[in-house]
């Protein structure tokens, strides 16, 4: 048993029109049992950057308090946001550090440029970037995640379909995957707000 | 003043308040050849004399300006050997922030390590303050910047300065000619003007380096040749 399928995850972030959508499943578990479901894989960076975190749930707790040190101190340093190019480019230097003794997690890094262009990145566990121009997907329902985003994905969608194409592609996928599932975490960031959504799918 | 006494560890305090090798150390740059900076409106010129000991030197060996990254630059006033050091030091920081996080460092970040380097220096043991003063050039996405940072690793931004041998002349000149408003060629010739004060014989091409950051975002020190075209133009 692999150990990135240890605590089962879903992770998806797809590109809209000056917008683009980050989203996640909510459960937690230990191989087959169940422990949370409300667990949260994704975290705001700032406003306009978002980090999602699959993969061992330990190694994305501590990933994710180096990279918020990280930026928190790039802040005050430098006094501005990171981009998220950059943000990418140090996630990815991060984990490459422990080459050869990795941490099990494969983020998605999703935000906004300075443009108010979006921007979506994943990266394998040693840091390998893949940029993509429309989705990237992350997590045990990985390969139905590429499914479902392939087929249902548009380019140049506004806020509020590609809020209803990432969930419908969220829910179908992790129903094919027992480790990943009890519902979904979205949230749909546009140079002005951000919005947070709880999704309901089956609950198993 | 007791002074005197306190003047042999670099990391001893005076009785007066003072590092007293720090004091030396500015002194050493205050007998160094004059250079100058100034920001222009849309970009950064700096220049420094090249007056070396004997006709004999082959003085396209000796660079005085040199740059930090494609869009930053420095020139000093003090001991050469010293400054090879900061400029090798500050290109590794700016390569170290560019291999982490693919952008280029911003000006004030990477004055502000070289700084941080140069104090360290104030106190440690066994090493002595660095004997130069570093007049840095950058443009980035905050416009074109002016720093001057010195041995005791104090950094200030400067619409124009000078360091060196001739440095109150030269601030009094600076402090008549400056505008907000003026435009990088325009201060070029200031600079030069400014050189032209305190210089002991006849100033040429060979004898001054000048380097330019224009609204492009490139560091170029001049050739010889485009010197002495600025030079006609302010005769």
């Amino acid at each position: 048993m692999s150990i990135f399928e240890y605590n089962g995850s879903a992770l998806v972030a797809m590109v809209g029109k000056n917008c683009f959508a980050i989203a996640s499943d909510r459960r937690l578990g230990v191989q087959l049992q169940t422990i949370a479901t409300d667990f949260q894989r994704i975290s705001k960076v700032h406003d306009r950057l978002f980090i999602g975190l699959s993969g061992l749930a330990t190694d994305a707790q501590t990933l994710h308090q180096r990279l918020m040190f990280r930026h928190k101190l790039y802040q005050l340093r430098e006094e501005r946001d990171m981009k998220p190019e950059t943000f990418a480019s140090l996630v990815s230097a991060l984990l490459y550090e422990k080459r050869f003794g990795p941490y099990f997690c494969q983020p998605v890094i999703a935000g906004l440029s300075d443009d108010d262009k979006p921007f979506i990145c994943t990266t394998d566990s040693i840091g390998a970037k893949e940029l993509a121009k429309d989705f990237v997907v992350a997590g045990t329902a990985g390969d139905s995640l590429y499914g479902a985003c392939e087929a249902m994905f548009k380019p140049d969608m506004e806020p509020e379909e590609l809020f209803e194409t990432l969930s419908q592609a969220l829910l179908a996928s992790v129903d094919r995957d027992c480790l990943s599932g009890w519902g979904g975490h979205i949230y749909i960031v546009t140079p002005t707000e951000v919005k947070e959504c709880t999704l309901k799918g089956r609950m198993d | 003043m007791g002074d005197s006494q306190y003047s042999f560890s670099l990391t001893t305090f005076s009785p007066s308040g003072k590092l007293v090798q720090i004091e030396h150390a500015l002194t050493a740059v205050g007998s160094g050849q004059t250079s100058l900076g100034i920001k222009a409106s849309n970009g950064v010129v700096i220049a420094t004399e090249k007056k070396l000991p004997s006709i004999l030197v082959d003085e396209a060996s000796v660079q005085k300006i040199q740059s930090l990254t494609p869009n930053m630059g420095v020139v000093y006033s003090g001991m050469g050997p010293d400054f090879r050091v900061l400029v090798r030091k500050s290109r590794k920081q700016a390569e170290q922030y560019h291999m982490l996080y693919k952008e280029q460092i911003p000006v004030t970040q990477l004055v502000r390590e070289t700084a941080a380097v140069m104090q360290e220096f104030t106190q440690s043991g066994g090493v002595r303050p660095f004997g130069v003063s570093l007049l840095v050039a950058g443009y980035d996405d905050k416009g074109p910047q002016l720093y001057q940072v010195d041995p005791s690793g104090s950094y200030f931004s400067w619409k124009a300065s000078a360091m060196g041998k001739n440095v109150s002349n030269a601030k009094t000149f600076l402090e008549k000619r400056y505008t907000d408003d003026v435009e990088l060629e325009d201060a070029i010739h200031t600079a030069i003007l400014t050189l032209k004060e305190g210089f002991e014989g006849q100033i040429s091409g060979k004898n001054i380096e000048i380097a330019t950051i224009g609204p492009k975002r490139i560091f170029k020190v001049l050739t010889p040749a485009e010197i002495d075209d600025y030079l006609a133009e302010v005769e």
